[in-house]
């Protein structure tokens, strides 16, 4: 089976996979740090703490993000376990635009113990983009159970929504074109951080 | 006076090139004398290349009338015989009604004597209605118009060992031969295809050699044992090969026959599940058709028989299991056997004319086909051109059907010309009720 | 992939997809909303030519756990008239606009026939065709083995996992059975070692082509072998009546000697399982005492088959419909 051929979706770049090479780097190893830091004190703060706090990372690279969030958040508000707060949530099976491309592997969802119902659950993404995937994530969320509320968590926004979504925490907003392909690098799936973008006028 | 035809520069058996005068029915000369007596009417074929045959005999062949005409019809089947090189066919008996009384074969012989493309030898049945049960009149079928003398319920095996001793004892009277289609019935109930490697992997019921095998040899002894003539069908394994070998080394009076497509295709064909190439006997593993091959060669295998079994579409467009048994042959036979035997350098021209000519004319007691080719001899000829190449578009043959196990194959040799006592019925490869090819853009209908 | 005709048809990565797959599938079966809308807007037809209430209504769950449209045909074939029905039939469906067609027929090779033929455009799924292939059910023991003798009974992850290694012994009418055909395929893809035991007339000439051992006494491959699992076959009451007299002489003495009763029941590995295609001969091939017992997993089969059905059916709907679908890796 060999991996995807053709212009990646943004988000799906299988990992390990490298982006074209005359990428230009627009935020560095540290700049996502600071970002995710600055991320997690945001949720804190809107949500008065962490109690019923729950972070769903969309597989493949909103895990780590999650994961790396659930971190922080354990790290600054006493009483938290990042065990306790993190989980994944696969949309592949929601989504609208599967017949436009080879079939996808479905990834894992795995809620924490405490389940979803009636808890605050902030969804975790790298790229926010036109908001299908999102909105396929909304759906999947609704056959898991009841939050009481979602709310979005995304390392970049570049734009160029095609349904009525935002996110509520925002990494970086990256203006982009879209014959512009944004690429984030996780050093739990390739390697290294760094956001690139690459393509466009040239 | 008839048409008469000067052959340029033809290779008798593939021998040296001569000119060969063809009137009034027969062979009239050979060499300097051909062009001599040709006369200015006669007509000149530019036989320059081409290889020239006594007129293939089939002693195997499904004409399908009366009773099956949506598949062929003994125009349509003698029609195709001729494009094939033939001059004479032996019509099975498995019509409906079947040929099993005097009015019926002479029924048959008489439509093909009015088509005029081939001489038809009705064959008889062996039992009333192919039921196994009772003798037919034998005596009667070879005392009519159509002087039957090869007998066979073939399509069904004669498996009573009885009957089939009576019918080889009775055949004597008249010199006639049974020609025994050996199937064991009980252990080939519901088979699909031989049964081996293929067949367990691809879940389709297995025929297995043994089946055929062991009426051969019963056969052969019962034939040594009554002193009578024997001819085997479309013998198909290795195991078969054997036993004929067996028993002509003990001066056993059998004749064996091997179909093209059992000279060159395998079960290996059946992985596709296309039903063309369902036949009985089936297709065998590469072993076996090695082994007729060789005893094509050699002699054990006396001829090659087409069993040419024409079938409706509907009959072969579905499922395996539901589809008919058996191949179209006629137009292909002569092609399968050069490139499987004199392309390969194991049988000569002369060996052609001997296995598809004069031996099969020899077992049916046909006395004026398969003779030599000699002055005096009655003008049944074949002109092949054994440089072409052609490709098999069954749609685009002379028979009415379109299963050929070949189609789309790029096969050697191409029937250039065919006479029958003299007059050509193909000419130019095409047949001479459409000797411009007009009539080709209609379709096959034009022959029925 | 665009159709699965035959467990040949899997190599071991997809076959290990499908695995996978399925496991998610399993997932969401464990929730309240068991329904996805994946393929929404497909249309599933169940073409079924032979008699199968257990697996047509496997595959109809599958489909609609999926949001797939279904139609179910049922045309038993006494009545049909031989070949026409299934060219007609199947031009009938395309021009209803069937995604997907899972045909169960009783001459092998019809499944091929539709997929090749072009007289549908879907994707065609064999749910069993004469005594040639079951895909699905090869690919749903291959998962049941696999939750229990890699998984550890479901409580290890087994994503990326195969079968190397374990032995599998298969007991019953191998001569007419499609789903030894199938398994025997695809466990030996996975890695596994398969062992068949039958008496000499239920075993097929050719056998010796297969991937797999081939024995007539039982009881010495239980010992020797010890087996991880033993998977039973059915065997038709009409075996023994058939021209000649039958394939065996009794229903008593082919339980004697092939039958899973209790001593052999006793006599397998603590780990080892007991599989069955299904339907049972209580008493036949398998005692009740056999079937009834905690190492038999016969039930989680059927549960299992949705799953794996609705990843059959994701695999081979959801994704864009070219001839050669690839699959993304993870």
């Amino acid at each position: 089976m060999s991996s995807g051929t053709g212009a990646p979706i943004d988000g799906a770049r299988p990992a390990g996979t490298a982006p074209s090479p005359d990428a230009t780097v627009v935020l560095g190893a540290a700049e996502i740090g600071r970002a995710l830091t600055r991320i997690a004190h945001e949720i804190l703060e809107r949500n008065k703490g962490g109690a019923d706090l729950v972070l769903l990372g969309i597989p493949t690279r909103g895990q780590p993000l999650a994961q790396r969030l659930a971190q922080r958040l354990a790290e600054v508000e006493p009483g938290l376990e990042a065990v306790d707060l993190v989980g994944s949530l696969d949309v592949t099976m929601h989504r609208d635009d599967l017949a436009q491309h080879p079939t996808r592997t479905i990834g894992r969802t795995v809620l924490p113990d405490g389940g979803i119902d009636g808890k605050v659950v902030v969804l975790v993404d790298d790229v926010l983009y036109s908001g299908r995937t999102i909105r396929a994530a909304l759906d999947a969320l609704s056959d898991l159970g009841r939050p009481r509320a979602v709310q979005l968590a995304a390392l970049v926004d570049r734009g160029h929504r095609e349904l009525p979504i935002r996110a509520d925490y925002v990494g970086k907003n990256l203006p982009t074109s879209t014959s512009e392909r944004v690429s984030v690098l996780l050093a739990e799936t390739d390697g290294q951080d760094a956001v690139l973008i690459s393509g466009g006028a040239r | 006076m008839s048409t008469r035809y000067l052959l340029r520069a033809v290779a008798p058996l593939g021998g040296d090139a001569v000119d060969v005068l063809l009137a009034d029915g027969v062979i009239a000369a050979i060499g300097a004398d051909a062009s001599a007596e040709a006369g200015p009417d006669a007509i000149e074929v530019d036989g320059a290349g081409l290889v020239l045959l006594p007129g293939l005999v089939d002693l195997h062949t499904h004409l399908r009338e009366p009773g099956r005409e949506d598949a062929e019809t003994v125009l349509s089947g003698t029609r195709a015989a001729a494009l094939g090189g033939f001059t004479a066919v032996h019509a099975m008996a498995n019509t409906t009604p079947t040929q099993d009384t005097a009015g019926v074969v002479e029924q048959v012989w008489r439509l093909g004597r009015d088509a005029g493309w081939v001489d038809v030898r009705p064959v008889g049945a062996v039992s009333v209605g192919l039921e196994g049960e009772q003798l037919a009149e034998l005596g009667a079928m070879a005392g009519s118009a159509a002087r039957v003398r090869v007998f066979s319920d073939d399509g069904k095996c004669v498996h009573d060992p009885v009957l089939m001793r009576r019918a080889l004892e009775y055949t004597k009277a008249f010199d006639g031969v049974v020609s025994q289609h050996s199937q064991e019935p009980r252990l080939t109930a519901g088979a699909q295809m031989h049964e081996g490697v293929v067949s367990a992997e691809i879940g389709l019921a297995g025929w297995p050699a043994v089946a055929e095998e062991a009426i051969i040899a019963r056969d052969v002894l019962l034939a040594e044992h009554v002193g009578a003539r024997l001819h085997v069908c479309h013998l198909s394994t290795a195991g078969s090969v054997e036993i004929i070998r067996w028993a002509k080394s003990r001066g056993i009076d059998v004749t064996a026959e091997v179909t093209p497509h059992h000279l060159m295709l395998t079960d290996e064909e059946a992985r596709g599940y296309d039903p063309v190439f369902k036949v009985n006997p089936p297709l065998r593993t590469a072993a076996d058709v090695e082994a007729v091959r060789a005893g094509l060669a050699d002699g054990t295998i006396d001829i090659v028989a087409t069993d040419h079994a024409p079938h409706p579409r509907e009959d072969k467009d579905c499922e395996w299991a539901a589809a008919a048994f058996g191949m179209t042959g006629l137009e292909t036979a002569l092609s399968v056997v050069q490139e499987a035997m004199v392309d390969t350098g194991r049988m000569t021209w002369a060996d052609v004319a001997r296995v598809l000519s004069s031996t099969p004319a020899a077992i049916g007691r046909v006395e004026d086909q398969g003779r030599p080719l000699a002055v005096g001899e009655p003008a049944n000829l074949t002109l092949v051109d054994p440089a072409a190449r052609r490709t098999v578009v069954p749609e685009e043959q002379g028979t009415a059907s379109a299963n050929s196990p070949f189609r789309g194959r790029r096969l050697p040799g191409a029937v250039v010309a065919t006479f029958l006592r003299g007059r050509a019925t193909v000419l130019d490869g095409r047949p001479q009720d459409d000797p411009d090819g007009s009539l080709r853009a209609v379709g096959r209908e034009a022959a029925l | 992939m665009k159709h699965l005709l035959s467990a040949q048809d899997l190599d071991r990565a997809t076959a290990i997809r499908v695995l996978d797959t399925a496991g998610q599938m399993a997932a969401t079966q464990s929730r309240e909303i068991k329904k996805l809308p994946t393929l929404r807007g497909r249309t599933v037809v169940n073409l079924f030519f032979e008699d199968s209430t257990r697996t047509r209504i496997s595959f109809e769950t599958a489909a609609k756990r999926l949001s797939a449209d279904v139609i179910n045909f049922s045309a038993k074939g006494s009545s049909v008239s031989k070949g026409e029905s299934l060219k007609d039939t199947a031009q009938t469906l395309q021009a209803m606009g069937a995604d997907a067609v899972v045909i169960r027929h009783h001459a092998s090779g019809a499944p091929h026939m539709l997929a090749h033929s072009g007289w549908t455009d879907g994707a065609v799924v064999n749910a069993g065709d004469g005594t040639h292939q079951h895909p699905t059910q090869a690919l749903l023991d291959a998962y049941t083995i696999r939750r229990h003798l890699v998984g550890d009974g479901g409580r290890a992850d087994v994503t990326g996992r195969d079968l190397d290694g374990l032995r599998v012994v298969i007991v019953g009418d191998v001569l007419h059975s499609r789903v030894a055909r199938s398994n025997v395929q695809l466990l030996h893809t996975l890695g596994a070692q398969v062992t068949l035991v039958a008496p000499p007339t239920l075993v097929p000439v050719g056998v010796e082509a297969w991937p797999a051992r081939v024995s007539y006494d039982l009881d010495a491959v239980l010992a020797d072998e010890q087996p991880d699992a033993v998977m039973m076959l059915r065997v038709q009451r009409e075996r023994m009546s058939t021209a000649g007299g039958g394939f065996f002489p009794s229903p008593v003495e082919y339980s004697r000697g092939y039958g899973l009763d209790g001593r052999r029941l006793r006599a397998l590995a603590d780990h080892a399982i007991v599989m069955h295609p299904g339907p049972m001969n209580r008493g036949l091939e398998i005692s009740a005492e056999a079937a009834d017992s905690p190492r038999a997993v016969i039930v989680e089969q059927v549960a299992n088959g949705v799953a794996v059905r609705m990843a059959v059916l994701y695999m081979l709907l959801a994704g864009e419909q070219t001839t050669n679908v690839k699959v993304e890796a993870a």
